[in-house]
């Protein structure tokens, strides 16, 4: 990633804004306890302060215990983009070995590895996910990052592989073997340093899939698991009293969508701006 | 063709006995077992052997296994231990509403994100595009629990127009007549398809967009337009016969997608469906019931794909006549 390609993703005015939203909540994620005006897990009057609609003190209300939303919502971007990011890296990682394995090998052995991605590709993902995290029961955070990272890669190998036998197929590569580098030093040297662009395209788009991802096991109880709040659990909070505890499920969603939505203009921007002729007119 | 088709089904198989494999050993790799929920603490340890004994699952695993692959290729899904009822009714009654729903939403969303990516490409640069960008990113980013929260919120608390969940009125139906029947059922299947759709289309669309973007830019547009012809026939009939292909990919890649977002939806309105069923049978640890829904949604992902490729051969006549 270049410096240019930077420059001309933020550009555009909806990359910028995508890319100012993404650092505060980075900020915030980092800064939450400083920033949050309540103790998360608090409980401080259970009767005269619980279900309270948004207010000046509470603008995002507060729940069923008396917590306050917006300080969970705070501390739970925390769970919520490390759950994200941590698992989009470690499919990240493993999906490039792969992928660069297979696409580098070639003939078999490359042959092998894309059928066996294309059998863990038709089994559904959240199939999966539903039945380890609901028959486990509690699980740590830790080990929902790895499963969602284990089961997230399959498409970035697909992606890796392609473009390292595009790439293989270029001259500074044919070049390079001719001077007598070895396999190691063509794949790590002069191959994977010219695919990155595009996969940190799929990085990008990734996370805000996970993200969702996320929110939604947390919501049916099998994440992130209570009293940690993540976004995805907090919006259980209201649980069937959705109609008298709006304001515990709105929020949390919104900031959800915010992110999701940010991390995605940013994936989209940075996908225009390694492929140009997508946007003939700018 | 035809080979090509039994190809994909046997691969549909393979997929399917991969899918009750890898769940059957999750299953009992798995702490617990499914008494927990049945039984209390009076019942003694002698009881719980019994009823484990009764379903065959004091057996060595092996021993299990085979039993149940065995069962399996005859078209036995044994019974559900929490409803004492036998798996494939439970299955019968739920998939149809799945079905329903996931049809409707399929048929709704690939028309209107196909019609929505179209707009955006014959319209480039415009503010319409922009804006239609921007509204299926927007739903493209949104959780699908929580848009199903909300809108079941607005439309069924706040403006009480539709149903709150189920799919037809609980105590009214059995006395409406033949006509109101339907309309009772189509009144309670809107605000779930309506979420479903949101959400799938704006997918579609963004995919459609880019999908369309990369053969207006192909010889053959530039030739189209050359020899005179008008925009609209450009984009009909030559641009939108060529991106056709990648949405019928995108068909087969979109049934994974669609079962989540359906067990979200069925959840959130109270939906009776594969989902709903799913679900419910996790929680009380319900194994014959579990492998059921998910050996249901594998077949289903798979008759997905392979509907596709049959699509695929239909739209392009490269793949007809050989391979």
């Amino acid at each position: 990633m270049s410096d240019r390609l930077w420059q001309r993703v933020l550009r555009l005015p909806s990359a910028r804004i995508a890319a100012t939203v993404v650092a505060v909540l980075l900020l915030t994620a980092i800064f939450a306890p400083w920033i949050s005006p309540y103790d998360p897990s608090a409980q401080p009057d259970i009767v005269g302060l619980k279900s309270q609609p948004p207010s000046l003190a509470h603008p995002f209300g507060t729940d069923v215990f008396s917590r306050d939303v917006l300080s969970r919502v705070i501390h739970g971007s925390r769970v919520s983009l490390t759950v994200g990011m941590l698992a989009m890296l470690l499919a990240i990682a493993i999906g490039t070995s792969y992928g660069a394995i297979a696409g580098f090998a070639g003939g078999k052995v490359d042959n092998a590895m894309m059928r066996l991605i294309d059998a863990l590709m038709a089994i559904p993902r959240i199939l999966l996910l539903l039945v380890v995290l609901a028959l486990w029961g509690r699980i740590h955070v830790a080990l929902l990052i790895a499963l969602l990272g284990l089961t997230g890669w399959f498409g970035v190998s697909r992606l890796v592989r392609a473009q390292v036998l595009a790439v293989g197929k270029q001259e500074f590569v044919i070049s390079a073997r001719a001077l007598g580098a070895r396999d190691a030093r063509v794949l790590l040297r002069h191959i994977l340093p010219n695919i990155v662009s595009p996969v940190v395209v799929a990085a990008t788009l990734g996370i805000g899939n996970v993200i969702l991802l996320e929110a939604g096991l947390s919501y049916l109880g099998i994440g992130v698991q209570p009293p940690q709040a993540s976004w995805g659990n907090i919006i259980q909070d209201a649980g069937g009293q959705i109609t008298q505890l709006w304001w515990v499920s709105l929020f949390p969603g919104l900031v959800i969508l915010t992110t999701v939505m940010a991390f995605n203009t940013l994936g989209d921007a940075l996908r225009d701006a390694i492929d140009p002729r997508a946007h003939p007119g700018r | 063709m035809g080979r090509v088709l039994i190809r994909r089904l046997l691969q549909a198989v393979v997929i399917i006995y991969l899918v009750a494999t890898v769940v059957f050993i999750l299953i009992h790799l798995a702490p617990g077992d499914p008494f927990v929920y049945l039984d209390n603490p009076n019942v003694t340890v002698e009881v719980r052997a019994q009823r484990s004994a009764a379903l065959g699952l004091d057996r060595p695993l092996p021993e299990q296994y085979v039993r149940y692959i065995g069962r399996l290729a005859t078209g036995n899904l044994g019974e559900s231990i929490f409803l004492n009822r036998p798996v494939a009714t439970v299955m019968r009654e739920a998939l149809p509403n799945t079905i329903l729903l996931m049809g409707t939403a399929i048929i709704l969303s690939f028309g209107i994100g196909v019609a929505i990516g179209m707009v955006q490409i014959a319209r480039r640069g415009s503010h319409v595009e922009r804006a239609l960008t921007t509204g299926s990113l927007f739903f493209y980013s949104m959780p699908d629990f929580w848009l199903a929260l909300i809108v079941l919120l607005v439309f069924a608390y706040w403006i009480p127009i539709f149903p709150v969940g189920g799919v037809v009125d609980p105590v009214m139906h059995a006395y409406l007549t033949p006509v109101g029947r339907i309309l009772d059922r189509l009144w309670h299947l809107v605000l779930p398809t309506v979420t479903l759709t949101a959400l799938t289309a704006a997918g579609i669309a963004r995919y459609q967009r880019s999908a369309l973007l990369d053969v207006v830019r192909e010889d053959f547009v530039r030739t189209a337009r050359a020899k005179g012809a008008t925009e609209r026939t450009v984009m009909t009939r030559h641009a939108l016969r060529n991106a056709v292909l990648p949405v019928i990919t995108l068909l087969g890649l979109s049934f994974p997608a669609l079962l989540g977002g359906a067990v979200f939806v069925e959840k959130v309105y109270s939906w009776p469906g594969m989902g709903l069923v799913a679900v419910n049978a996790l929680a009380t640890r319900d194994y014959p019931l579990v492998l059921g829904c998910a050996i249901t949604g594998a077949t289903m992902v798979s008759l997905g794909n392979v509907l596709a490729d049959l699509l695929y051969a239909v739209a392009d006549p490269r793949l007809r006549n050989d391979s």
